[in-house]
């Protein structure tokens, strides 16, 4: 098989796996924090992506610059959702928390079929069938530009809980909640503030996505499954993990294509996952429990 | 004694009263229930359930395919059926399980014969829901051949099997080559990886070896049917050098694979279709603009000369003015025509029985078509003998027919412009 094939399919996995690193770091943060597990997770970036077909559409705007204020809209959502519904929830039973959210998971989807109808929808930015050329490698541009959004993204999310107060408040939350209760934070605040988080970072995935993908109401689940699989693969809880895990997935998923039958190339992702719980159950950079 | 009399008279009376209850009952529930059954059998409004993928990834042939029924009773009317039928609506979300449920539910509902897919996989589980039922299914888009192979009796197609596709598609390939002179040597063919990708894959495996093509096939690359990225597959198949790619796709797919062909500066001789939707249909153009030209897809199509396909393009136009009839056509006319032999069957059986219309079904003989081909006449498997196909190459955003020469709008174009050629 040409090196030159392997290299540019592997670039394109690469970069794909970056935006589903953004996509499941959004899941990572809330989990790591609030210890839910948000199974409306691919829902929510479905509405990030029909929120950027919409500005698309109706005036004309990039998804790469609405990127801000589609976040800052889902933040505003995930805040009263954490506040309102899933915070009486956050002691109850597992079952019961699966339940609530996936109750909105369903919600959401049928809201946005009778809102868009069941069609495919997608934005086509200018430079929808740009690449650009390096030596033997061709780069989808809009593929690399979601990739670079979704790093700084990412690097801004990292800042954010290192550099910032609120930040640290959080990870205090993380590390120690009953240590965070004695020093006076106001935990269901931040327990709302972070759900906001992470809902504002997969509406940010859903403004990239838009890019690379067509939306329809109904494929927020495989995505819900698939940050799910990113997210035990890099370590539950680990942003740095849920990064490395999309890279991998999305990287094995374009290799796995070249190498064996391209349909069955979700497969593979599943396949690490599985080998992942067998030889390392906290995940790639998860900490033991 | 008179006491007696009127004691025995009167427990005879009661007696008898209660015999005549009984008997009353019975013979009221028999004449209840007779003329019910006879009203069943020869109910005046025939109840057609349309069952199509409304919602799901393939929703926009789904509802290409509704326009067709939607349309359909205005323009029965204007060709003599005065039969008064109603059409029962389902959506089976592009998922051969829901295909199966709901088809029982339009049973269930009162249907007396039902219309639809669009789509191989779903065809198959609705024809074991109809036989089962012994309910008539008359399908309108499906080449999966094992759909009137199985000895099915009340199982009715007016589409060609993938066979009949393949072979006329690669006739058509040859026609296009002869016209411009120009022969690729070498193919690439890519599919999707469902049911209909499969039996049309099978089919070519079949036929491929004796049609004499003047190219050979390098690599067959099968794909996901809800696939969202293409970009390995297409860089597969670049690597193969081929002149030419055969694709047998759906619309997203086919949408996938052009825009991956731009972004990664594939440029082979052509993109040509033995038999598969996707790239003559309207969001297919809308979606991929001056990039949608040139495609060729040798399909079974409508025949613009006909009277009925007067009366159909005028209603379409009015009923859905923003839409575009050639872009919608293929899933109009087909579903359109599946309609009109239910019609026209339960006109001739002059009842709903569903195995006096099945015989009817059986007896059709329609030469008032919308598609090319003679008239519509079932074998004793079910399965339509007259289906012709049409070269359709895209030319300015639209498909035009250019073989066969007699109904031709435009002369092929072959190998095609390159993408950043193109107007």
């Amino acid at each position: 098989m040409p090196a030159d094939l392997i290299l540019n399919v592997a670039v394109g996995g690469v970069l794909t796996g970056l935006v589903y690193g953004l996509m499941a770091l959004g899941l990572s943060v809330i989990f790591g924090v609030v210890r839910v597990v948000n199974f409306a997770h691919g829902e929510m970036m479905t509405l990030g992506m029909y929120a950027a077909v919409v500005l698309f559409g109706s005036f004309g705007l990039d998804p790469l610059l609405m990127l801000v204020p589609v976040a800052a809209a889902l933040f505003v959502i995930g805040y009263i959702l954490q506040s309102t519904l899933i915070n009486p929830f956050v002691n109850r039973p597992e079952h019961s928390q699966f339940m609530l959210l996936v109750a909105v998971a369903m919600i959401m989807v049928n809201g946005l079929l009778m809102a868009f109808g069941p069609n495919a929808r997608n934005t086509l930015v200018s430079y929808a069938l740009d690449s650009y050329q390096v030596g033997p490698v061709i780069i989808d541009a809009v593929r690399l530009y979601a990739a670079l959004a979704a790093l700084a993204v990412a690097v801004a999310l990292f800042a954010f809980f290192k550099l910032t107060p609120t930040g640290k408040a959080i990870r205090a939350c993380a590390d120690n909640y009953l240590g965070a209760q004695v020093v006076g934070l106001n935990v269901k605040r931040l327990y709302a503030f972070t759900f906001g988080v992470g809902a504002a970072c997969v509406g940010a995935a859903g403004c990239i996505m838009v890019l690379l993908i067509d939306v329809t109401p109904q494929i927020g689940p495989a995505y819900t499954l698939l940050a799910f699989v990113i997210v035990i693969v890099g370590g539950l809880g680990s942003m740095p993990g849920a990064l490395l895990g999309g890279i991998l997935i999305g990287l094995s998923e374009a290799l796995a294509g070249l190498f064996f039958v391209p349909s069955a190339k979700g497969m593979f992702a599943f396949a690490i996952l599985v080998l992942v719980l067998l030889l390392r159950p906290q995940g790639l950079l998860g900490k033991k429990a | 004694m008179s006491s007696k009399s009127r004691d025995q008279k009167s427990a005879g009376a009661g007696l008898v009263d209660r015999r005549s209850a009984l008997a009353g009952i019975a013979a009221g529930t028999a004449a209840a229930v007779a003329p019910f059954n006879i009203v069943k059998a020869q109910a005046k409004v025939l109840k057609i359930g349309v069952i199509l993928p409304r919602s799901g990834v393939q929703a926009f042939f789904g509802q290409s395919c509704a326009k067709g029924a939607e349309i359909a009773e205005e323009v029965l009317r204007q060709v003599g059926y005065d039969q008064k039928f109603e059409i029962l609506n389902a959506d089976f979300e592009s998922n051969v399980d829901v295909a199966r449920s709901r088809a029982e539910r339009l049973i269930n509902d009162g249907a007396h014969v039902l219309v639809g897919p669009f789509d191989s996989g779903a065809a198959m589980a609705i024809a074991q829901v109809t036989e089962q039922k012994r309910v008539p299914f008359v399908c309108n888009i499906a080449a999966v051949p094992q759909l009137t192979e199985q000895g099915y009796k009340f199982v009715f197609r007016i589409f060609p099997t993938s066979v009949d596709l393949v072979r006329n598609g690669l006739l058509g390939f040859k026609d296009v080559f002869a016209a411009t002179g120009k022969t690729p040597q070498t193919a690439v063919f890519m599919h999707i990886n469902d049911t209909f990708g499969q039996a049309n894959k099978a089919a070519i495996d079949k036929l491929f070896p004796a049609a004499n093509m003047p190219f050979k096939i390098l690599d067959t690359i099968a794909y996901d049917p809800a696939a969202r990225d293409l970009s390995v597959e297409v860089a597969k198949a670049k690597a193969t050098n081929a002149d030419l790619l055969m694709v047998v796709s759906r619309l997203n797919d086919a949408i996938l694979l052009v825009r991956e062909m731009v972004k990664q500066r594939w440029e082979p001789m052509g993109i040509m279709s033995p038999g598969s939707p996707g790239m003559y249909e309207a969001q297919f153009f809308q979606t991929l603009g001056k990039y949608s030209d040139y495609a060729v897809s040798v399909v079974p199509w409508y025949n613009p000369t006909t009277k009925l396909s007067a009366l159909v393009g005028s209603a379409f136009n009015k009923k859905f003015p923003k839409d575009s009839l050639v872009g919608n056509i293929f899933n109009v006319g087909f579903t359109f025509e599946s309609i009109m032999v239910a019609v026209d069957a339960f006109k001739r059986a002059g009842t709903t029985d569903p195995v006096a219309l099945a015989d009817a079904i059986r007896q059709t003989d329609l030469a008032n078509r919308l598609m090319i081909g003679g008239p519509i006449k079932f074998d004793a498997k079910g399965q339509n003998m007259n289906v012709g196909s049409a070269v359709l190459q895209n030319f300015n955003q639209r498909p035009s027919v250019v073989f066969p020469k007699e109904a031709a709008e435009a002369a092929p174009v072959f190998p095609v412009p390159g993408w950043s050629q193109r107007a």
